[in-house]
């Protein structure tokens, strides 16, 4: 189980919260000039990284708000949580 | 505003089940009588829209996170950054403009969604009210966080709740009146080692 730290409430059980998956995708400006291959890739391909992962979580029976978290895929181990919109931080790997 | 067409609990009468008190009952629930609420959404960083909450119902919204505040039988709970739950009766949500808080919020960016009889409360007391809550609900219920003036939304086994905590050790508990059966149940079942009484809705 891991505990939380929501940018609002504060230290929190994992249950009150849901996994988003990865964050930082951006959408294209531009879908309509894009081939089938990069369309799918932007859909369906994610990372599936081996240490530091940027994914995005949200309070769901909490305050009910999305954030950005740097968990290590190997230990759990959250490393920073920070705002949507906010580029990724610099964490230890 | 009126009451519900029928209490999301009357299915389990417990009216008739209710009991004389019980010196020996650790845990003591209540279902509480319908209260009016609403749910306001605007913006904490919006000064215009706070200032125009304050000259509405005359007290601060809270602004702080899982904070409480209340003013002349209207009680304002944080729920999130852009949302807070208004218990009591704040007038008319609809038509749009007829109510005290609606003419106050005139013109500023906010929502106000009634939340008519979609909510029941649930009241835990007594000496091991904390206990029973502690085997259902993940929160840190010993944390000063957690005192009466604060209050969070979580889950009490599967279910989403709004956490209350009361003056004297009790808690209000707010679901869904499509979980108000399920929290109930669960609530009764985990007070079974300390005694459970059921007091009247009153």
């Amino acid at each position: 189980m891991l505990l939380i730290s929501c940018p609002w409430c504060g230290d929190r059980s994992e249950e009150e919260f849901s996994c988003g998956g990865e964050a930082h995708i951006v959408r294209p400006v531009t879908p309509q000039d894009m081939d089938d291959q990069a369309w799918g890739d932007y859909v369906f391909m994610r990372r599936n990284e081996k240490g530091v992962h940027f994914e995005r979580w949200r309070h769901g029976n909490g305050c009910g708000r999305w954030f950005n978290v740097a968990r290590s895929t190997v230990t759990h181990e959250i490393l920073a949580i920070y705002q949507v919109g906010d580029d990724r931080p610099e964490v230890p790997e | 505003m009126t009451g519900p067409r029928h209490q999301p609990l009357a299915h389990l009468a417990l009216a008739a089940a209710r009991e004389a008190p019980r010196p020996d009952a650790g845990v003591t629930l209540r279902a509480l009588p319908y209260q009016p609420s609403i749910i306001l959404r605007g913006e904490s960083g919006d000064a215009a829209f706070v200032k125009a909450f304050r000259a509405g119902l005359g007290f601060d919204l809270p602004l702080a996170p899982n904070h409480v505040s209340s003013h002349d039988e209207i009680t304002a709970l944080w729920l999130g950054p852009s949302e807070w739950l208004i218990l009591g009766d704040v007038g008319p949500v609809a038509p749009a403009g007829q109510g005290r808080l609606a003419r106050a919020l005139a013109g500023r960016h906010h929502a106000i969604i009634s939340q008519g009889d979609g909510r029941q409360i649930i009241a835990v007391s007594g000496p091991r009210a904390r206990d029973v809550l502690g085997k259902l609900c993940p929160l840190d219920l010993e944390s000063p966080d957690l005192a009466p003036g604060h209050c969070a939304r979580s889950i009490l086994a599967r279910c989403g709740i709004l956490l209350h905590p009361q003056p004297g050790g009790a808690y209000h508990l707010h679901v869904a009146r499509s979980f108000a059966d399920y929290a109930w149940r669960v609530l009764a079942e985990a007070g079974l080692e300390f005694g459970v009484a059921i007091a009247s809705g009153d």
